[in-house]
């Protein structure tokens, strides 16, 4: 049973991502952030600004501590209580953010209709996960450090391709459970709304203002001279 | 010099009768479909009004457009890169649903079906959105024909400078005016939709000057919403995709006019090529206010001069769409006779799409009270008389427009960056138009007066006959001038046709994707 949840699981949750997200991104049209805040903006104004902040925080925590472990460790004492006293705060602002969301999505007749099944149930995860996410950290103090020890190992070992699951064995139950939700989620991705965070517009901070688009090169095509070069295939034929 | 070429457009509000039928057309054609019902690419405003949606035009609420820094540069007023990042999980300057209006069809369906009863069915208004019963409380031109009504004349924003005492002229019973404003995307030379698009899926087509947004790359990050000051780029809550006006691409690629031009009754729509120098864009979107557009109209080029053909070719521009500049209907109204202003260019987007200013309501009986032979209109039985709309026969030339019962100030506000001398010169110069016709087909009016006007407006009589036909006579090849798109080029840069001889089609170039 461990095998399969931790040891296959995983695999089948990034195999999906990735397999989902390429294609959904070829199939073009799909990729958005679907804001709802045309039918109704006041109620988003404060869940929506909660839940981003709250889980892109969150997020970044957890994937510091799987990459740079090494900045995590020297932590100790009382900068231990500050960060996992700013992990709970976060963890919560998420999940206030998360239930008035979802209390906002079903209780609008607008926005009703523009939600689908796999909003509702990805809705839900989150809210699971982070309840159990804020247990956790009440239930098993210290998690930033026992997350190094026994969950980033787990998780590098699985990255690695050789997984070894006798770290996340001897965990409490409940952490257990996030780690099943957390690749539940993964896996799950690519058929939410959840897909617009792997396009966020950060290149917007680079590209000039304004875009122009050529249907052909202006300053080459009057060349006679120029021969069949920079010329590919077309995709169709 | 870096010429590039854009298709422009020449509206003449004095001919534009209020009826619609280019946002009906527009309507079939492009935003027929959930998530679109309540988008209008093309729509028709009554003015003095507060149009569509709900006062546009004040960029307090709105903060759409450009603004100009203390340091001469522009940046967005609502957008840009790091507000728009910053207000990505929730933009602050979004228009709602209500501030346009909830979509809304009637339950005909219960005229047929409802049980027999001593009252009549009805069909109770239902919301597009919802699916359930609504009160109507907006619509797309619900203040058509409103003038003088509280609650959409008078909250007008461009009333903003005018005195309490010049407003209340305005709306008085029998002073009222009203004309009608059609609007469609402007397809800016300085666009801040494209700018404020995260996703840069917002571009303007180098060929032509089409500003589109790529469905495939938007994200719905909602910024050129606001980002727009005319409120053309829409957001589908269904598709969670971004839409606005196309210019009927499809249409003008092979040398058809768009939808809502073409369908015009009134025929005040043109179209045409301009040329412009890429160059001086910033320039000119930065330049101070009252500057901007005496600026505006320098950014476009002589398509006759040699060294601007000349730069046109080594930039790529084909000859047929060279022509179609020096033919163009466009360059003879807003470069060449100077009677066409861009509306609201104080937004800093260098638009391109100019207006003719409605001389009627301006000028119409506006002289009942100074008929040179003190008569008056009749107070009781209101008789009228035709003598009182464009009286041209007072010796004083262009007496009338001081006296004019539409503000100057407030036709200003929307097309000349409330520069009213510039506002007076184009009001003077479509009455000169009439004094001229009036001496040339009526002949009461004798050719030194005639001659006195068209010199004081700087008109020929060559030019008075060329505004003339164009403005009444004008057919359609006439009126829109349109060079084909050349899509061989395009075919031959993508492939070797021998290499693809035998199967199908001619395939197609990858980057960038094209249509919806």
């Amino acid at each position: 049973m461990n095998l399969l949840l931790f040891g296959a699981l995983p695999y089948m949750a990034l195999a999906l991502f990735i397999a989902g997200t390429i294609y959904r991104y070829k199939t073009g049209f799909k990729y958005s952030s679907l804001s709802s805040q045309l039918l109704e903006t006041d109620r988003l104004f404060s869940a929506s600004l909660a839940f981003h902040i709250g889980i892109i925080t969150i997020f970044l925590g957890h994937l510091i501590g799987f990459l740079a472990p090494s900045l995590f460790i020297p932590i100790g004492g009382s900068s231990l209580v500050i960060v996992e006293t700013i992990g709970v705060m976060f963890g919560v602002l998420a999940l206030i953010g998360m239930v008035l969301l979802f209390y906002r999505r079903v209780t609008n007749d607008r926005v009703k209709m523009v939600t689908n099944k796999m909003d509702i149930i990805i809705e839900i995860l989150l809210m699971v996960q982070f309840i159990i996410g804020i247990l956790i950290a009440i239930d098993m103090h210290w998690g930033s450090q026992w997350y190094l020890s026994n969950m980033v190992p787990y998780l590098h070992s699985i990255f690695s391709f050789q997984p070894d699951i006798s770290g996340i064995s001897v965990m409490k139950p409940l952490a257990q459970v996030h780690v099943v939700i957390a690749f539940l989620i993964i896996g799950l991705v690519p058929f939410t709304r959840l897909v617009h965070f792997l396009v966020a517009p950060f290149h917007y901070i680079l590209r000039p203002f304004q875009v122009v688009r050529w249907y052909w090169n202006p300053k080459t095509i009057n060349d006679a001279n120029r021969q069949w070069q920079d010329v590919k295939r077309p995709k169709n034929n | 010099m870096n010429v590039r070429a854009q298709m422009s457009m020449v509206f003449h509000l004095d001919k534009c009768l209020g009826c619609h039928t280019c946002t009906v057309a527009c309507k079939n054609i492009w935003t027929d479909r959930k998530g679109a019902e309540y988008m209008w690419w093309n729509n028709v405003e009554t003015k003095p009004g507060t149009g569509y949606p709900t006062k546009w035009e004040d960029q307090e609420i709105y903060k759409g457009g450009w603004e100009r820094t203390k340091s001469g540069k522009i940046k967005l007023r609502g957008a840009g890169k790091l507000k728009g990042l910053m207000n990505i999980f929730h933009n602050p300057n979004l228009p709602v649903i209500d501030d346009y209006y909830e979509p809304f069809t009637y339950k005909y369906l219960d005229l047929i079906e409802a049980p027999q009863t001593d009252e009549q069915p009805t069909a109770r208004p239902i919301s597009l959105i919802t699916g359930k019963p609504i009160d109507i409380k907006m619509g797309p031109n619900w203040d058509d024909d409103l003038s003088g009504t509280p609650d959409f004349a008078r909250k007008d924003v461009n009333l903003k400078n005018l005195t309490p005492a010049e407003q209340e002229a305005m709306f008085q019973l029998e002073q009222m005016a009203f004309y009608y404003l059609p609007r469609i995307c402007n397809h800016c030379i300085n666009p801040a939709c494209v700018a404020s698009c995260p996703s840069g899926a917002i571009y303007k087509r180098g060929e032509d000057g089409v500003v589109l947004i790529d469905q495939s790359v938007c994200r719905g990050w909602r910024m050129c919403i606001t980002a727009c000051p005319y409120k053309k780029a829409y957001y589908n809550w269904n598709t969670g995709k971004s839409e606005k006006c196309l210019l009927c691409y499809p249409r003008i690629e092979s040398g058809q006019a768009p939808a809502c031009m073409h369908s015009c009754v009134g025929r005040i729509r043109y179209l045409g090529t301009l040329l412009y120098d890429a160059d001086k864009i910033e320039e000119v979107a930065s330049s101070e206010e009252k500057d901007l557009i005496a600026n505006q109209m320098d950014i476009y080029l002589d398509p006759n001069d040699p060294e601007v053909i000349k730069a046109a070719k080594a930039n790529g521009i084909a000859d047929s769409t060279i022509k179609a500049a020096q033919k163009s209907p466009i360059y003879k109204f807003v470069k060449e006779w100077k009677i066409a202003l861009p509306l609201h260019a104080e937004f800093r987007t260098v638009p391109n799409l100019f207006y003719v200013p409605p001389l009627l309501p301006v000028m119409a009986s506006v002289t009942q009270n100074n008929k040179s032979d003190g008569s008056e209109l009749n107070p009781i039985s209101k008789h009228w008389s035709d003598e009182w709309l464009y009286d041209t026969s007072i010796d004083e030339i262009f007496g009338t427009i001081e006296q004019a019962r539409f503000p100057i100030k407030y036709m200003a506000n929307l097309f000349s960056v409330g520069d009213t001398e510039l506002m007076t010169e184009k009001l003077k110069k479509l009455m000169a138009i009439r004094i001229y016709r009036r001496y040339k087909t009526v002949g009461d009016i004798s050719k030194e007066k005639s001659d006195r006007a068209l010199a004081e407006v700087n008109l020929s009589e060559e030019d008075a006959e060329g505004l003339y036909r164009l403005t009444s006579l004008a057919k359609f090849d006439e009126r829109f001038v349109i060079p084909a798109a050349h899509r061989e080029q395009a075919i031959e840069m993508a492939e070797s046709t021998a290499d693809v001889k035998g199967s199908t089609g001619m395939g197609f170039r990858e980057p960038p994707v094209r249509g919806l």
